[in-house]
């Protein structure tokens, strides 16, 4: 992790407003360049809508969101080919074979040796004996894999993951985990992960960002937070926040 | 050089061309019915053209003015369906995420979108065209010039209309994929496909000529019935469609970025 450098996620005072909703309320943090950071959060804390806007797939409101040093969305295409993602909410083609697939999204993102990255990346998380079957056709499990290959497709500096290891058993889980940790520490790529599975950020993540109602609860390393909490588990201590327990009182 | 929003890149264009192209060779009902439809529309329409031209003189005079119609309606109709289903194919495989947070550039995408349209039109009227011949003598090629002229306007039109559809599908989502498949029809009375403008009331005459493909009709008919080409009418066409294609670009750059606003780029954003 570098911490000299300017943050490579920036998000300063950020809201969303959907008419009377507020989605994302005045959110603010920074990331630095080669960090893992878990953003955690119950359904409709705000977590994806603000991934979404790090994206640039959806405007803030009000404040800003700055990805490499650009402004997104204005400035998306300063940086969108050096960023990548995985989301349950999007779903690769399910006629195209995973090959056809993955070298669709290898030549948008101008990889230069298509067949060579396709072969890495079956081989890293063992695609070989589903790359030439539909996507349609796949396990959840496999969908998962293939959708973090085109993830990685064009070796991202920064990545944002959303349930990456949703249905996937434990064993491929670990292995997919394992692998990402392998991605960051050989790339430094900064990675934000939005997780359901406390068990998974308490591994990977150097530091954690619990959202609630579209605000940032807490925002810290998971000893910290352990121990802040005097929790064991950050599952404790996630649903300490989503219940509202008054964590001075808890301490 | 920073990338910019304005860059335009033929390999990105070519990606999703291939992409489209994996598609629609994967599927050979979906080849089947880009063929099926217009070869029902014309054999109907031909059979009626026969009927009549034995019972008028008028009709018997303007040999294949209906399957001319027809063919060129299908030109203006299947050209807009294959952009905008090509379109929807994103929609229903929840795959424009993935695409608008890649590098792809809106120009890009809407480049290979008439890409696919050109070729989904090809597939299904190209054979259709030879049936023409083949049962009622009726050869559209020999139309030469002409028909270049007419299916440049015919497809500039189709493209502006899949153009609009495709912003409303991003800022609506699939509640607007019915618009897709029915907008076109709205111009099939108002462009006199199959009776020439004079028809019309008075007031609707000036709605009629403010629509491109209704110069295309019209200089069918005069090609057809008076054997005159109106390279006038062909270029009154160019100029609407000039104003129609730069007005479609503009609305869909303008549901776009309420898209980004209202969060629809992404479903299922909680």
């Amino acid at each position: 992790m570098d911490l000299e450098s300017p943050a490579a996620i920036a998000v300063d005072k950020l809201v969303k407003r959907y008419k009377a909703a507020t989605a994302v309320d005045g959110i603010s943090f920074q990331l630095p360049p080669g960090s893992i950071t878990g953003l955690l959060g119950g359904n409709g804390a705000g977590k994806t809508t603000t991934i979404a806007m790090i994206m640039g797939l959806v405007s803030p409101t009000e404040g800003s969101v700055s990805v490499l040093g650009a402004q997104m969305p204005k400035q998306r295409y300063r940086v969108l080919h050096r960023m990548n993602f995985e989301s349950p909410y999007v779903d690769m083609p399910m006629r195209l074979t995973v090959r056809q697939n993955l070298s669709v999204f290898a030549q948008l993102y101008g990889v230069a040796d298509i067949a060579g990255r396709i072969a890495q990346l079956a081989a890293d998380l063992d695609l070989a004996d589903f790359l030439d079957r539909p996507a349609g056709k796949l396990s959840a499990g496999q969908k998962t894999r293939v959708s973090l290959a085109k993830s990685l497709l064009n070796k991202p500096d920064v990545l944002l993951l959303d349930e990456p290891t949703a249905s996937l058993d434990p064993d491929t889980a670990d292995w997919v985990r394992t692998h990402l940790e392998r991605y960051r520490a050989e790339t430094g790529a900064t990675i934000l992960l939005a997780s359901h599975n406390m068990n998974e950020v308490e591994r990977m993540c150097e530091r954690v960002i619990i959202m609630k109602k579209g605000r940032v609860e807490d925002d810290d390393t998971p000893a910290r937070l352990l121990t802040r909490y005097s929790r064991e588990t950050l599952e404790d201590v996630f649903l300490d926040v989503a219940r509202g327990r008054d964590r001075e009182v808890m301490a | 050089m920073t990338p910019s929003a304005f860059e335009f890149s033929f390999n990105r264009t070519a990606a999703m061309v291939r992409r489209y192209w994996y598609l629609l060779i994967s599927s050979w009902p979906r080849l089947l019915d880009l063929v099926y439809w217009p070869a029902v529309q014309m054999l109907m329409w031909g059979f009626l053209q026969t009927y009549v031209s034995q019972n008028s003189g008028y009709f018997a005079n303007a040999a294949g003015v209906f399957i001319g119609a027809v063919l060129l309606w299908d030109i203006l109709f299947r050209g807009q369906l294959g952009f905008s289903i090509s379109f929807l194919e994103e929609m229903w495989a929840r795959n424009l995420g993935n695409l608008m947070m890649s590098p792809l550039r809106p120009a890009e995408f809407i480049s290979a979108l008439m890409i696919m349209s050109i070729v989904r039109l090809s597939i299904g009227m190209i054979p259709v065209t030879f049936l023409a011949i083949a049962f009622f003598g009726f050869n559209l090629w020999s139309m030469g010039l002409a028909l270049a002229a007419f299916f440049v306007n015919l497809i500039l039109t189709s493209w502006a209309i899949g153009i609009f559809v495709a912003g409303l599908l991003l800022r609506n989502g699939l509640g607007a994929e019915s618009m897709a498949w029915t907008i076109m029809f709205l111009f099939l009375p108002l462009t006199c496909v199959y009776y020439p403008v004079a028809v019309l009331p008075g007031w609707l005459q000036y709605v009629a000529w403010s629509l491109p493909p209704t110069y295309v009709f019209e200089g069918m008919r005069a090609l057809l019935i008076d054997h005159v080409f109106r390279a006038d009418l062909m270029l009154e066409a160019l100029a609407f469609n000039v104003v129609l294609f730069a007005l479609a670009v503009f609305a869909f750059l303008r549901l776009l970025t309420s898209a980004r606003t209202q969060g629809t780029l992404l479903q299922g954003a909680d």
